[in-house]
C-alpha cells in the first residue's frame, strides 16, 4: 500500500533532537529552593520516565515547564522556543502542541465526556459538530473505552476510566508532547499494566514524545526509553534502565535495587523477562 | 510550501474508476477546508456509477486524527456506495493511526434521551415532589439521630465536647456581634425613618415609636439575626462538615467508634442555640437604638419621650415573643446546616449544591416557622 519511501524517519523513532530543553532551572517557594539548577533534555519521540522522592520536586518541574509555577532563574525551551520570549499568541499556539494528563484527571465536572474531549477542539479549531463527534469517538476508542462512555458525566466514571478520558482529552488536538503526572497511580496492577501498554501504543501511533512522572517501577521498566532521576533539586542520572541499575548514586541505587524493584523484576538478580511477566 | 498550494483533495473520473488525490497537510487546523473537500468528493462520487475508487495520498505530508477520520469517512462512504476502494501512497508512519481509526466503531452514540417540554416539566415536578418527600423524611430521621445523641450526652455529660462547643460559640456568636449589631441598627433606622415620613401626614408621628418597638422586638430582631446566622454560620457548618465528608474524616470517626452526630453536630447545634438568642437580644436593642436615634434626629421626638412612649407601647410579652422564637430558629438553622453537610457526596459540586441548599432551606424554614409562631401567639393572646 505504501508508495512513499520515507521510511528512514518513522514517526515514533527517538531522535537526538531535544524537544524540551531545560537548563539551570531554579524554582523556590519562599526561601525553600526546590529545584537547584536543574538541567534536562527530552528527545523527540522518546518516552522519558521521571523519578524522584515524594515532595522532591517532580511535579514542580512538570508544572514549571507547563508554566504553572514561576521560576527564579534558568530557561525552558520547548520546540526550540524559549518560553519566556513568547508573547501571548505564541504561547497559545505552543500550548496547543502539548497535552497534559493531570494526576486526578482534572476533567471538567460539569461537562460530559464528549464535551470534555471536544472542549479544546471547539475553542481552538473550526470544526463541524459531526466531525468533532467522529474525532471524539476515535479518541475514546484509542484510549480503549467503549463508545457509550461519551455521553456520561465524569462523576459516573471509575478512576481508571477517568484517567483514560483525561488522556483522550489531552490527545484532543493531536499534541506532539504528552505530559503524564503519575498516570498509573491509583490503578490496580492490571489496569496500570494496560495503561502502560496504551501509552506505548499511542506513542507509536501518534508519534508522541512522552514526559512521564511516575513511581511505578513496572512502567519505568516496560515503557520508558530513558529515565531521569531527581534528587537534591537536580537530575542526578539520565539514561536507560540499564544505566540506572549501574549508577552508584546512593539514592538511585536504593530506588532501583530496593525490595520493590526486585519484586518488579528490575533488580539484577532476576531476568528482565520474568519481571515483565510478573508486572502484567 | 509549493505542495501545500495544491488542493487538499482533487477528484478525477477515469471511466468507471474515480481517482481521488490528496495533498498537503490533513490536520485538525485544516479541518473546515478538509471536511468541505471530502464532502465535495463524496458528492462527486455519487454523480456517476463508480466501480472502483482509488485514493492516492502520496501528496499528503502530515496526517493527524482528524485527517485519519476524514480518510476513513472517504473509504467508508465509497464502500457504502458499492465501490471497491484502495488507498495508496500513504506514508508508512501514518499507517498505524489510520488502522486504529478504521478498526474502530463508527456509530457516534446519540445524546441522552431528552423529554419534550411538557413531559420534561412533569418529570421535573414529579422528581421534585419525591425529592422533597425524601428530604422531609431525612430531616426527621436526622432530628431523631441528633436527639438520641443529645440524650446519650445528657446521661453522661462528661462526654460532651465543651471545647468544641465554646469554639463554635465564639465563631457563631461573638464574632457575629459587629455585623449583627450594624445590620439591626440600620434596619431600626430605616423603619423609623419610613414610619415618620408616612405617619407625619396623619400627624401620628409618635406612633412610630410603637411601630419600631413592636416590629423589632417581636419580629425583625429575630428574623434578621436568623437570616444572618443562616448565611454566615449555617453555610460554614455545611461546608466544614461537607469537606470532612469528602476527605472521609466522618467515616474515620465512625470506624473509631464515635458517633459523628455527637462529636460534630451536637457542639455546633448547642453553640447555635446559645448564640442566636444572645444575638437576637443584641440585635433588638441595636434596632431600638437606631429607631430612637432617627426619631430624635429626623422626627424631633426627644429620647425621654421615646422611652416613655415605648413603655406604654410594649410589654414584656412583646420582648418575650421575640426571644422565645430565637432558640427554635437556631435549632432549625443548625439542623439543616449539619444535615446538608452530612449529605455531601464525593465531589466538590455536591459541596456547593448542599451549601446553597442549606442556606436556602434554613431561611425558608425560619420564615415559615415565624409565621406558625405568629399564629400560635395570636391564639394564646400574647
Amino acid at each position: 500500500m505504501q508508495l512513499d519511501a520515507d521510511l528512514s524517519h518513522p514517526q515514533a523513532e527517538p531522535t537526538d533532537e531535544a524537544i524540551i530543553h531545560v537548563s539551570d532551572l531554579v524554582v523556590a517557594f519562599g526561601d525553600r529552593k526546590i529545584l537547584k539548577g536543574l538541567s534536562l533534555d527530552v528527545r523527540r519521540g522518546e518516552i522519558l520516565g521521571f523519578v524522584g522522592a515524594s515532595g522532591g520536586g517532580k511535579s514542580v518541574l512538570t508544572r514549571t515547564i507547563l508554566g504553572l509555577v514561576p521560576k527564579v532563574s534558568g530557561t525552558v525551551e520547548v520546540f526550540g522556543q524559549d518560553l519566556d520570549a513568547l508573547d501571548f499568541e505564541g504561547r497559545r499556539k505552543l500550548e496547543q502542541r502539548w497535552g497534559v494528563l493531570f494526576q486526578q484527571g482534572a476533567l471538567f465536572s460539569s461537562l460530559t465526556v464528549k464535551q470534555n474531549i471536544q472542549f479544546p477542539m471547539r475553542e481552538f479549531l473550526t470544526m463541524s459538530q459531526r466531525l468533532m463527534d467522529e474525532v471524539a469517538l476515535a479518541k475514546v476508542e484509542m484510549v480503549g473505552l467503549p463508545p457509550d462512555v461519551l455521553e456520561k458525566m465524569p462523576s459516573e466514571l471509575s478512576g481508571g476510566m477517568i484517567k483514560r478520558v483525561a488522556l483522550a482529552r489531552a490527545l484532543a488536538l493531536d499534541p506532539e508532547i504528552l505530559f503524564l503526572d503519575e498516570p498509573t497511580s491509583g490503578l490496580d496492577p492490571i489496569g496500570a499494566g494496560e495503561f502502560d501498554d496504551l501509552i506505548a501504543t499511542l506513542q507509536q501511533t501518534l508519534g508522541l514524545t512522552v514526559f512521564m512522572v511516575t513511581h511505578d517501577l513496572d512502567s519505568l521498566h516496560s515503557v520508558c526509553d530513558r529515565i531521569a532521576a531527581l534528587a537534591d533539586g537536580k537530575v542526578i542520572a539520565v539514561g536507560p534502565i540499564e544505566a540506572m541499575l549501574k549508577s552508584d548514586h546512593p539514592w538511585v541505587h536504593a530506588y532501583f535495587h530496593g525490595k520493590r524493584a526486585r519484586a518488579a523484576g528490575i533488580g539484577p538478580q532476576d531476568g528482565r523477562g520474568a519481571g515483565h511477566d510478573e508486572g502484567r | 510550501m509549493g505542495a501545500a498550494e495544491a488542493p487538499l483533495l482533487a477528484t478525477a473520473r477515469n471511466g468507471r474508476e474515480l481517482v481521488v488525490v490528496g495533498n498537503g497537510r490533513w490536520v485538525a487546523t485544516q479541518s473546515a477546508a478538509l471536511e468541505g473537500a471530502v464532502d465535495a468528493a463524496l458528492a462527486e462520487a455519487g454523480t456517476g456509477a463508480t466501480e472502483t475508487a482509488r485514493l492516492d495520498l502520496s501528496g499528503v505530508r502530515r496526517v493527524d486524527t482528524v485527517g485519519a477520520v476524514m480518510v476513513d469517512r472517504l473509504v467508508r462512504r465509497f464502500g457504502e456506495a458499492g465501490a471497491k476502494v484502495s488507498v495508496v501512497g500513504l506514508e508508512r508512519r501514518f499507517q498505524p493511526l489510520l488502522n486504529e481509526i478504521t478498526q474502530g466503531c463508527h456509530e457516534v452514540p446519540p445524546p441522552r434521551h431528552h423529554l419534550n417540554a411538557i413531559a420534561g416539566g412533569l418529570d421535573v415536578i414529579g422528581r421534585t415532589v419525591v425529592e422533597t418527600g425524601k428530604d422531609a423524611m431525612l430531616f426527621l430521621s436526622f432530628i431523631g439521630a441528633v436527639t438520641a445523641a443529645f440524650l446519650r450526652v445528657l446521661l453522661r455529660p462528661q462526654t460532651f465536647r465543651w471545647t468544641s462547643m465554646v469554639f463554635h460559640l465564639e465563631r457563631t456568636g461573638l464574632r457575629a456581634v459587629p455585623i449583627v449589631a450594624l445590620m439591626t441598627f440600620l434596619i431600626g433606622c430605616i423603619i423609623a425613618q419610613q414610619g415618620i415620613f408616612h405617619f407625619r401626614r396623619f400627624g401620628a408621628t409618635t406612633y412610630v415609636v410603637d411601630m419600631v418597638g413592636i416590629l423589632t422586638l417581636r419580629e425583625l430582631g429575630v428574623l434578621i439575626v436568623s437570616i444572618m446566622v443562616a448565611g454566615r454560620s449555617g453555610s460554614a457548618f455545611t461546608a466544614e462538615l461537607g469537606a470532612m465528608r469528602m476527605r472521609e474524616e466522618v467515616d474515620a470517626l465512625r470506624v473509631m467508634g464515635f458517633d459523628p452526630n455527637e462529636v460534630l453536630v451536637l457542639p455546633r447545634l448547642v453553640a447555635l442555640v446559645i448564640a442566636v438568642p444572645l444575638l437576637t437580644f443584641i440585635g433588638s436593642m441595636c434596632a431600638l437604638f437606631g429607631g430612637g436615634l432617627v426619631t430624635w434626629l429626623y422626627g424631633g421626638i426627644s429620647p425621654e419621650i421615646f422611652i416613655n412612649r415605648l413603655r406604654e407601647a410594649i410589654s414584656l410579652n412583646t420582648f418575650e415573643v421575640g426571644m422565645i422564637k430565637a432558640p427554635f430558629m437556631a435549632a432549625i438553622i443548625g439542623l439543616i446546616a449539619c444535615m446538608e453537610g452530612m449529605r455531601v457526596g464525593g465531589s466538590s459540586e455536591s459541596l456547593g449544591t448542599h451549601t446553597t441548599a442549606s442556606v436556602v432551606k434554613a431561611i425558608f424554614l425560619v420564615i415559615v416557622v415565624d409565621g406558625l409562631f405568629a399564629m400560635f401567639f395570636a391564639a394564646i393572646d400574647m
